[in-house]
């Protein structure tokens, strides 16, 4: 072997793959071989430790028209259009510069979607952090959202919605997964394929620089002797340069003068070379001496393995490559040849003439290692879901403690985030965010796209297949409350060291409840990220899978928001109360605890339940849908109240049987029974619209009406809590500002 | 009536402003690249928002050596109406088309919200129709807006009525608790002496439909469009 083991080790090969490696190449690699190896079969581009069970995923369906495996998916919206989505995670880069972590991670989702030919209309972001008494987690979460409101409003792409949690363990881990969804007529959807030999292969966009090669990938001993500097392995981001290749690609794209084109993402040049010679089955080869740079003396391991941002590699007709050249220039871009494709499926790398790397594409893109590396459960499982013995003093029912949990970060508005996102541009924002799902028309047509990011930490860590379910069915619960039918979803999986079995036992878990549920809510997985290793010092994060549903909603008209639209309607709820306080927000509050077992679901109630939201878009009935998710029911209530001019509300609800006699309020009130939504409805049609749901095998029950100033809410006739909506509201409003702003408690 | 509307490399509110003039409002409407000199059979300009080359290094700062800028000065200079919006203001005033300057917000935040703006002035193309007083829901979009001239400027503005926009509370009152970033005198839009010339930070091309959750925005298309008739 030509190589120490010092320097497969610090390329992250181990010797099998090693092995392998020779195997396929038929005879030693040379060092930038190994470094090509390396960072197309690391973790984050094989998904050598994911893929055995994301291939159990379910990925196909009638609206399915591009499911995993390009650089986003796509379904069908009527109309010749596809909607284009994909979630990505950039987690590692945004602990380490949240500010440029972020914004970079929000580039690299766009790029992805208009790299399939598609007009990027809409970003929603999942976001994970410590608890903001530390001011490092502080620095991170202003860091994060500056980045992705710096990145995302220069784009001119609205920001509409996400969701934000907290705890512990995403100290030193946060996660940050960025969503974006674009449209494209079905027959313009462009892949990330090389075809055609001898036609050439351009590059455009950011000069290739020292930035982003991975540390792990960097340093080797012979590598050191050559490389004058090492730079930090964060990218910066350019968003200026990024939307003018928006604008620049998607007018290349009008023309077919393109026959594919790949962005350069991780693993930059090697990885979009190798993925559109192998997709395309054929060869690329491209001399390095021709890519722009933007310093002096770059090796070729160091062009082939940079991730500066902002770079797309495009395969054009020959004979077209003056009319690709011409619009580049328009935008002040300049499309630079670098290579062709041949036709012996080989990825050939030359330096000024000189072949310097040669292998074979599909070695790298697709017979990488599988591992089905070994799992189980984590030893102190029965101990997680033990809900804890408490006195009723400790499971308070009162005003103060709604007020308590409607300022908690986890449940206060995220006003104070959202209001830095530019989330109206483009004019089609129908929900303004924090209003609901996120809801965009589709000009030119009379429909909507509904969208939501959802995951839950919590219950994963105490049930990741139960969690995972759950998240599928609150993300296509929300897309049904505004109206819309769910029809796709993505994931962004956020885990640990898959090394250790019990978080590997988490991911097979997870992957398995998600395709449980999208199977049975008709939400086929159309592509998504897989986010490994996320831990410190051997404490991982929460199992954080987070999904991604799209729904269609016919009519933009008929669009819901979460809150009630007057005084005077009557307040129903869908779906039954089982008084489930595990893994609750209320639980996490008060006892400072993440236990019991999480809430049980009923894939076809649930499913009847989203159906019958969907089918009364266009009947008029119910003028507001909130479902009950953090905080359970009156948490949800109160949020019908909030925004609404200060409605307010006054329900009546049964008893839940809850866990014992002293939790019984608090179980029926704050727990999280799953599939249940709070709806407005007309009074003149709420009993034709209680029959229909029981019709539809739905449960719903008019639990009161809205109207006053007061929440009050009241168990089998007995008031339990009362509170003035302004009260509330003003609690729920600046809760979080308040925290964020609160003096930091330096630790240790 | 004939809008064009210019595009700057950055811009990102070119095709609302389209949007609203060409299919709210049934009117002809041309994007025009800053690299094209002609503003062709214009009526009116849109210079709309965005971050014109990227904003990097002071906003508007570099979009006004466009090639397109000698026509929307003559097109101004020619008294005929010309607006630009957000990174259109921007770029108005360093063109010199408009005084002032933007700082950054004072709370060196991005803010994107529904704010209060009351029409101070109706005599310009663009408030013919509004009512001097009339309160507007309509959005800002911007990380600065926070508008700044010497006192001298602002005296000036003030005397001869050039302060069209000003941020003001629900009930009207121009209130430092309504001011969203900042500025001076609660300046949300100002016009040049001939007063076809107005630059504002809030989008009225963001609410021209109720859908959006504004149509308060309406009046200052339904004004320009008037003011053609």
């Amino acid at each position: 072997m030509v190589f120490d083991s010092a320097t497969l080790q610090r390329h992250g090969v181990t010797p099998d793959e090693y092995a392998r490696i020779v195997e396929l190449v038929g005879r030693e690699p040379n060092l930038l071989e190994l470094g090509l190896f390396s960072v197309m079969w690391s973790e984050h581009c094989s998904y050598k430790s994911s893929r055995v069970h994301l291939k159990t995923l379910p990925t196909e369906g009638a609206r399915v028209v591009q499911g995993p495996g390009e650089n986003a998916g796509a379904v069908d919206i009527g109309d010749g259009l596809a909607a284009v989505f994909k979630i990505e995670s950039h987690n590692h880069p945004s602990f380490i510069e949240p500010y440029q972590g972020a914004a970079t991670g929000v580039g690299g989702i766009i790029r992805d979607i208009f790299t399939m030919g598609a007009r990027p209309i809409a970003l929603l972001d999942s976001l994970r952090f410590g608890p903001v008494e530390d001011p490092a987690n502080r620095r991170v979460v202003r860091g994060v959202v500056a980045g992705i409101g710096g990145y995302g409003n220069s784009m001119g792409i609205p920001t509409i919605g996400g969701e934000v949690m907290f705890d512990e363990t995403y100290s030193g881990n946060p996660l940050v997964n960025v969503f974006c969804l674009g449209i494209a007529r079905h027959d313009a959807l462009v892949k990330g394929q090389a075809s055609g030999v001898g036609n050439p292969v351009y590059y455009v966009g950011a000069k290739t620089g020292r930035d982003g090669i991975h540390g792990a990938t960097m340093a080797s001993a012979e590598f050191d002797e050559t490389s004058a500097d090492k730079r930090p392995a964060v990218q910066v981001g350019d968003p200026f340069m990024e939307k003018l290749l928006l604008e620049a690609c998607l007018e290349v794209m009008q023309t077919d003068a393109c026959v594919g084109v790949q962005d350069m993402g991780a693993a930059g040049l090697t990885c979009a070379t190798s993925e559109t010679g192998s997709r395309g089955e054929v060869g690329v080869e491209i001399d390095v001496m021709h890519v722009p740079q933007r310093e002096a003396g770059m090796t070729p391991y160091e062009i082939m393995l940079s991730e500066s941002q902002e770079r797309m590699l495009l395969i054009v007709h020959k004979g077209r490559e003056a009319e690709v050249e011409r619009i580049f220039e328009k935008w002040d871009l300049h499309a630079v040849r670098i290579g062709e494709v041949t036709a012996d499926k080989m990825l050939r790398i030359r330096d000024h003439g000189t072949l310097v790397a040669e292998v074979p594409n599909r070695a790298l893109t697709d017979e990488g290692p599988v591992y089905r590396r070994p799992f189980a459960p984590p030893a102190d499982m029965a101990a997680r879901q033990r809900m804890p013995s408490v006195d009723a003093t400790q499971l308070p029912v009162t005003l103060d403690a709604l007020l308590r949990l409607l300022a908690s970060p986890g449940i206060a508005s995220k006003r104070w985030i959202y209001r830095q996102f530019d989330h109206m541009v483009r004019t089609n924002t129908i929900v303004l965010t924090g209003l609901g799902a996120g809801v965009v028309r589709v000009k030119g047509t009379n429909r909507a796209l509904a969208m939501s990011l959802d995951g839950n930490g919590r219950f994963c860590q105490l049930d990741p297949r139960q969690g995972a379910r759950l998240a599928v069915a609150e993300s296509a619960r929300n897309v049904a409350c505004a109206g819309a039918e769910p029809i796709g979803a993505t994931n962004c999986l956020n885990f640990g060291n898959p090394e250790r079995p019990e978080i590997m036992w988490q991911f097979a878990e997870a992957v398995a409840g998600i395709g449980e549920a999208c199977v049975a809510l008709g939400t086929p997985i159309t592509g998504g990220n897989v986010s490994l290793y996320n831990e410190t010092a051997g404490a991982p994060i929460l199992p954080t899978p987070v999904i991604g549903v799209v729904g269609v909603l016919e009519d933009a008209s008929h669009v819901r928001s979460r809150v009630f639209q007057d005084a005077g309607l009557d307040i129903v709820l869908l779906g039954e109360n089982h008084g489930e306080l595990g893994g609750s927000a209320y639980l996490t509050t008060f006892l400072g605890t993440i236990s019991g077992v999480p809430p049980a679901l009923n894939l076809a109630a649930e499913g009847a339940l989203q159906r019958f939201l969907v089918a009364e878009a266009g009947l008029g009935a119910i003028t507001s849908a909130h479902d009950c998710s953090d905080g359970g029911f009156v948490v949800a209530l109160a949020e019908c109240c909030f925004d609404s001019g200060g409605i307010g509300a006054d329900v009546d609800v049964p008893a839940a049987s809850g866990d014992g006699e002293v939790g019984m309020a608090a179980a029926t009130l704050f727990g999280e029974s799953a599939t249940r939504v709070i709806l407005g409805v007309k009074p003149e049609a709420s009993t034709a619209l209680l029959e229909r749901a029981r019709s539809a095998g739905v449960a719903a029950q008019r639990v009161g009406a809205t109207g006053g100033t007061q929440i009050r809410v009241a168990i089998d006739g007995v008031v339990a809590i009362e509170c003035p909506v302004s009260e509330a509201e003003d609690r729920w409003t600046n809760g979080f500002s308040q925290w964020l702003e609160s003096p930091p408690q330096r630790r240790g | 009536m004939n809008f064009a509307v210019v595009v700057f490399p950055g811009s990102n509110c070119d095709h609302d402003a389209y949007h609203a003039v060409k299919h709210v409002f049934g009117q002809s409407a041309e994007f025009v690249w800053h690299k094209e000199t002609s503003l062709g059979d214009a009526d009116v300009v849109i210079l709309p928002g965005g971050f014109s080359h990227g904003d990097y290094l002071r906003t508007g700062a570099i979009a006004r050596f466009s090639p397109i800028m000698a026509s929307v000065r003559a097109f101004a200079e020619a008294g005929k109406p010309v607006i630009g919006i957000c990174n259109g203001f921007q770029i108005l005033m360093e063109c010199g088309l408009l005084p002032g300057a933007m700082l950054r917000n004072r709370d060196v935040q991005f803010h994107c919200e529904h704010v209060g703006v009351r029409i101070e002035q109706a005599d310009t193309p663009f408030t013919g129709k509004a009512s001097v007083g009339q309160m507007l829901r309509i959005p800002i979009a911007h990380g600065e807006g926070n508008y700044f001239a010497p006192p001298e400027v602002i005296a000036e503005l003030e005397a001869h009525r050039r302060v069209i926009f000003r941020y003001a509370s629900a009930d009207g009152e121009v209130t430092d608790a309504a001011n969203p970033n900042g500025s001076v005198h609660n300046i949300a839009g100002i016009c040049n002496e001939g007063r076809n010339v107005v630059g504002l930070m809030p989008h009225p091309e963001r609410a021209v439909e109720l859908v959006t959750g504004s149509a308060d925005g309406r009046v200052v298309f339904e004004s320009v469009i008037q003011h053609g008739v």
